[in-house]
This record gives structure tokens, sequence and C-alpha cells, in this order.
């Protein structure tokens, strides 16, 4: 903790006033909020006690209570990643052409866990301290799909359906290196905006590893959250006969279940559960949610652009998309 | 949201997942094998809230002048990461659902919307072992009827036990949800009643069946599978087991 006592005392002014307005209001609206629901929990009782509510909310706190474990484990070992190995340990580590950085910083994405929230800020870190872009990218895209965690929740959420694991990987990690290097053959440099340094950096060690457990629970379970309500929504609400003919037409359940991944943006820890919630949908259908997801999808998107510029996001993220759908029919037609 | 409220949701639902898993109540959603891991994830929570609170403390302590300088060379960089997005709100759900709610275990509802989901076992159905009246599996039972056609089963009497359901032209059902992985993929395995019934079957309420195997089976509306039928000779309204699903 001695590093941030040199620190030059300015910048953090307008963040500081900022927060001291909202210091003022989110912890008092959040106390509101609460009492309020005890208060009212009443009447709340009554109104949710309909089946089809109750069903709803069995579903959603099934989705979320399965997923958490995973999720914090993720994040976890991906602020620890985050914090104590350098960035420039990769660009040592890395071969130095980038044809053969590719495949080896996709791979690197299978042994070293990352939250794919984290994963942006990642591949920042890495393309500052002079990792080619293209290998980045492909970190980027690989690290968040096929890392143990993610795997492991695959598993257990496929008990009946193993190959569906060896799918996912073999299919994540081809659209991550085909992306890499059409990265480096097609990419040009001013796309990309270079990212800025991420502010953990100077804080502490201690200080930077629970900011970056808590910061990342609080996005990613707000958006498994959201996964949470729709796959409840599917499963409580949507007639099944709806989702039955979706499903059972094999390119409309594609495409289907793959906007369904970028508009639901759950975190890749979480994101198998609500799949295997899917069961009126094909694997290869699902195994298009499983890869999309976590490549890309809405809060992503709003990552990169924010991290590597808008004209790179706005060029990267369509060509990931349409990669993830053909390569998930490709390999589910082979594996599935 | 700032810190203080985020410790606050770190911590209450750390709370809620530990209360839940040292509970039953983590059964009515998730298989008993994902207790340790909730365990461990609500303790992990309630460490970040209280990090999350020290570390906090400590910077308002030393923001005299001293504050950390990574966000000092790009003013406004630092900015967007801390600010959370408003995202972290939704949290608040699962923790009122959880905590105030708890919404029951999946019931007759959510039962008679999907399909039966009888899956046949590929090494076949050994004899039964002995025991009158003999405690069977819903599932085992429904698997035996179907595809074994009941050969297993012959006349033995069996016990077997789930919760009510009635379809639109009010046929009774006993039934019990099948867990793949949680609640959320939960799909019923349905029998048919006949044979003496009590005279009012409220949907939802657990039922321990003896009853015998009967040759009457009927097709499933949602789904077009076979439910089969069993022939009852009592029927006692039982409270609900401990874990409510089945394995599927």
């Amino acid at each position: 903790m001695t590093i941030t006592k040199a620190a030059p005392p300015r910048a953090d002014r307008p963040d500081a006033e900022e927060s001291q307005g909202r210091r003022l209001d989110s912890p008092l609206a959040l106390t509101m909020l609460l009492l309020l629901v005890v208060a009212l929990q009443g009447p709340l009782r009554g109104a949710l006690a309909a089946p089809v509510m109750q069903s709803w909310m069995t579903v959603f706190v099934a989705v979320v209570v399965q997923a958490l474990p995973f999720l914090v484990l993720g994040v976890l070992l991906s602020a620890a990643l985050a914090v104590f190995v350098p960035p420039s340990f990769f660009a040592r580590a890395l071969p130095k052409r980038p044809v053969m950085a590719v495949p080896v910083a996709g791979m690197a994405g299978a042994v070293l866990p990352g939250c794919e929230c984290a994963s942006v800020p990642v591949a920042g870190a890495l393309v500052r301290r002079g990792v080619t872009p293209a290998a980045a990218l492909a970190f980027l895209l690989s690290a968040p799909a096929i890392n143990p965690i993610v795997l492991t929740a695959t598993a257990v959420a496929f008990p009946g359906n193993p190959e569906m694991v060896l799918a996912r990987f073999v299919a994540s990690l081809i659209v991550a290196c085909t992306m890499g290097w059409l990265w480096h053959r097609l990419g040009r440099s001013d796309w990309l905006r270079l990212p800025s340094r991420p502010s953990t950096e100077g804080l502490g060690k201690g200080a930077a590893f629970w900011g970056s457990v808590r910061h990342d629970v609080m996005h990613a379970g707000g958006f498994l959250v959201v996964g949470a309500m729709a796959a409840a929504t599917l499963k409580a609400v949507v007639p099944e006969h709806w989702l039955r003919a979706a499903a059972d037409n094999p390119v409309v359940s594609v495409l289907a279940l793959a906007v369904l991944a970028v508009l639901l943006s759950i975190c890749s820890e979480a994101d198998a559960f609500v799949a295997a919630s899917l069961s009126q949908f094909s694997l290869t259908a699902r195994l298009a949610f499983l890869v999309v997801g976590p490549m890309i999808d809405l809060k992503l998107f709003a990552m990169q652009a924010g991290t590597f510029g808008r004209a790179f996001a706005l060029r990267f993220a369509p060509a990931t998309f349409a990669l993830a759908v053909l390569v998930s029919v490709l390999v589910g037609a082979v594996l599935l | 949201m700032n810190r203080q409220a985020q410790a606050v949701i770190l911590f209450l639902v750390g709370v809620a997942v530990l209360r839940a898993g040292f509970t039953d109540l983590y059964l009515r959603y998730v298989k008993a094998e994902l207790r340790p891991l909730l365990l461990l994830a609500g303790a992990v929570l309630i460490v970040a809230a209280a990090a999350t609170v020290w570390y906090e403390r400590r910077r308002t302590r030393a923001s005299g002048g001293e504050e950390h300088e990574g966000e000092g060379s790009q003013p406004g960089e630092g900015g967007h990461v801390h600010r959370e997005p408003r995202v972290s709100w939704l949290l608040v759900l699962p923790l009122v659902a959880l905590i105030l709610v708890a919404p029951p275990a999946l019931g007759s509802y959510s039962a008679m919307r999907a399909g039966t989901a009888l899956q046949q076992q590929p090494w076949g159905y050994p004899d039964l072992p002995s025991g009158d009246p003999l405690r069977l599996d819903l599932a085992d039972y429904a698997g035996r009827a179907v595809y074994d056609h009941g050969r297993s089963l012959g006349d033995r009497r069996v016990k077997v036990t789930g919760f009510v359901a009635l379809d639109g032209d009010g046929t009774p059902y006993l039934i019990r949800m099948a867990l793949n992985c949680c609640a959320a993929d939960a799909q019923p395995v349905k029998v048919g009643m006949s044979g003496e019934l009590p005279p009012v079957l409220r949907p939802d309420t657990w039922l321990e069946v003896t009853g015998t195997y009967t040759g009457k089976r009927t097709k499933d509306p949602v789904n077009d599978g076979v439910i089969p039928y069993i022939k009852v000779s009592e029927a006692k309204p039982v409270r609900a087991p401990r874990d409510p699903y089945g394995e599927s």
C-alpha cells in the first residue's frame, strides 16, 4: 500500500466531487427501497401468489442461485489474474510472429480464467504492453469462452451431454483464432484507439483485487439478473408451443438463440445454465448461444467501444457475430 | 450506486445465499451437490463487502490530499470504471425474492405447461426387490409401466410419492419434477391416477399413493408423450419431501 502515498492528488477531484453527491443518494435510495419492500411485503406476497408469478420467481431464483457460485469463482480468479500477473509477462511469453502468437494467445484463454468483463480491460492492457493486437483480440475472445470455470459450468449444466463441453471449446477456439488472423490480415491500426490506463494501477494489490471482485460481481451480477428474468419469462410465461415452433425450424432456432445471447449479455460463467433451461431448442442452437454470448453481446460491445474505440467495435462485433454463428453450426453438425 | 451501497448489496446477497444453503431452502432451486459451492460463494461475497467497506474507509481517511493516483494521468478515464452501471441495482431483485418471498418449488402449474419427460433407461429394468408394498420412485414406476409394459411390476403393490396436478377436464395426475441441473430446466414425469381416489384432490398437495400397475395409458396433450396410470388403492396426504425433485 505504500506505493499509493506518492500520488499527485489533483485529478481525482471531478470523480470525488461527483461521488460526494452520489454518496448521499445511493445508500439512501437503497435503504428506502429495502424498507419499502419490507413494509409492503404482505401485499407483495399476495400479488406474487398467482401460479404464473410463483413459477416465474422459482425459475428466476434457480438460475441466479445456480449461476452465482460459478460467477463468484470466475470473478475471484480473473481478479487474481488481473492484479497479480503483470501484463508484461504475456508479452514475453508469446511468440514474436503474430501468426503464431494468435493460436498461443487463444489457447492461453483456456488456461487463464478471465471473466468477460475482465477480458476487455486485460486485452487492452496487453496491447499497451506491446502484445500484437491480433493476439490480444484472440485472447479477448477465447478467455471468457473456454476457461476452466466456464467449461466446468457447462459440464454441470449439461450432465447428459458431455460432448457439449467439447463442442463449446472447439467452436470458441476456432472463432477466436480466426478473428485474430482476420485482424492480422485485414485490420488497420487506425481503427484501434489505443486503450488508456486502467484505473486499478497504482492502487495497493489488496485494494485492486477486492475492487475488481466488487466491480465484476456487481456488474456481471446485474446482467445475470437480466438473463435470469428472460429465462424465467421464456419458461413460465411464453406458451410452450411458440417456443416449440421456433425450436422446430433449424435456421430460426439458431438465429433466435444467437440474437438472444447478444441481447441478454449474460456472464459466460452463468450462461450455460440459461442455455440448459432452453430445453426445447436443439443442442446446435444452444451451442450458438454459448459461443456467441461470451464473445459479443450488448455489454461487451459497449465495453469494446469504450476501450478500443467505436470504429473498432463497429467492425469487430458484427464480424465476430457472423463468424460465431457459422462456426457453431459447423461444429454442431460435426460433434452434436 | 456508490461503494457503500454496493457493499450493502454484496453483504445482503451473501447472507441470503448462506441462509439458503444452511437451511433446506436451496433444495427448492438447485441440486444438493451445489451446496458447498453455494456456501463458499456466500462467504466470498461477505468478505468482498467487508473489504469494500475497509478500503473505502481508508480511502476517505486518506482523502486529505493523498489519494490513489491511478486516474491521475487520465482525467475522466477512471470515472467510468468507478461509476457502477445502473444494471447493478437489479441485484436487489433476487435478494427480495430469496429473503422475503422464497418462492416454492415448482408445482402443478409448471408441470401442466410442460410435456411429460419420461426417458427410457438404456440398461433395461431389473427385477424389483422384495417388499410389500414396495416403495418406488415415481419415474421408476412410470418407466417400468411404459417401456417395460408393466412386466417387472406384475401385480405387486407399490408405493409412490408425488404432488397432485389436474388437467383441463379434472383428470388427476401424480407428478414429480425431474432436474437436469437446476429448477430452470425441471421437467415433469406424470402418472395418471385411477381407482379409489380421495373425493377432493387439491393441486400441489403431496400424496403417498399405494396401488398396482394398470395397462391404461394416455397421451400428454403438450408433447404427445405417454402417460401411464396407476390403480390407486390407498392415497394419503404427506408432507413435501426434503428434496422435492428427482434426478432426470
